[in-house]
């Protein structure tokens, strides 16, 4: 007799997330091992969002524009001021 | 060079430690403080505020937190005074819309999703899929793009998200979750657009 209830691929999917930030209760956790074990599909989607996740943290800031930075120049520089005084 | 690093030489009065500090942070504050300001004019004001109050609070920063937590700390507090958006009661359907289509009746992929992890490893790098991926979080709704932004581009824990948007964290890992299938989506999208590899 299995020990867990079997899931389907729709919520193995809602899982993920949660799964690759270690925020599963064991009971999901094993539910959803269980299904990746069996399911090529699941596994490529856990794989996709593995790489949504790490690209996302090599997105890089936009560049600031010429006003933005004059600006904060400024700030710096009053900054400094202040200090001296 | 670490953020800690540059506050040292910024605290010795080096201005282009400052003006890299600002250039790795400034989209991310203006993102999160657009979550509770109307306009993006007065999101950069209050960015512009949090640098101040950050180069005041320069020489008592003790850093039991990391910087970047006190930044965003800062940020969030000054814009929620600003600000006047409320975003904390969210509903949150139980079904998931974003994946919905791609089951049928029995949950089973319909279209199983096309493996591109050996695609992209390889190239993590490449400025293409990295644009594609900028662009697919500018796109999420909000309170998605901050969720994902904080944590995932910024690398603020779970809690720390929670804590700066005002948000619940079972909903802080729900919006996560709707956010990066999203973005996931998208870059499958490019990719059967048939971007050139080489």
């Amino acid at each position: 007799m299995a020990l867990t209830k079997e899931i389907t691929c729709h919520q193995a999917v809602a899982l993920v997330s949660n799964y690759l930030d270690g925020a599963l209760s064991w009971r999901d956790r094993r539910r959803l091992e269980h299904h990746l074990a069996d399911c090529d599909a699941c596994s490529a989607y856990l794989d996709q969002m593995r790489v949504t996740i790490a690209l996302s943290g090599l997105v890089s800031p936009d560049d600031l524009s010429a006003k933005a930075l004059t600006d904060l120049m400024d700030v710096f520089e009053k900054y400094q001021r202040d200090q001296t005084d | 060079m670490d953020d800690e690093a540059l506050l040292e030489r910024i605290l010795a009065g080096d201005r282009d430690a400052f003006a890299e500090l600002v250039q790795r942070y400034q989209t991310s504050l203006v993102r999160v403080a657009r979550y509770y300001v109307k306009t993006e004019a007065s999101a950069e004001d209050v960015a512009q505020d949090t640098w101040i109050a950050v180069l005041k609070g320069l020489e008592r920063f003790e850093g039991r937190s990391s910087f970047k937590t006190w930044l965003f700390r800062i940020a969030a507090n000054r814009a929620r005074k600003t600000g006047t958006r409320e975003y904390r009661v969210i509903n949150l359907d139980p079904t998931d819309p974003v994946a919905s289509a791609r089951f049928n009746d029995q949950g089973m992929w319909i279209e199983p999703p096309a493996p591109f992890t050996e695609l992209i490893d390889t190239r993590l790098a490449n400025t293409e899929v990295l644009e594609a991926c900028k662009q697919a979080i500018r796109n999420l709704p909000e309170p998605q793009q901050s969720v994902v932004t904080l944590r995932d581009v910024e690398g603020l824990s779970t809690s720390e998200v929670s804590h700066l948007l005002e948000l619940s964290e079972a909903n802080t890992r729900v919006l996560l979750h709707r956010g990066r299938a999203k973005i996931r989506e998208a870059l499958e999208g490019t990719l059967k657009g048939g971007y050139s590899w080489h």
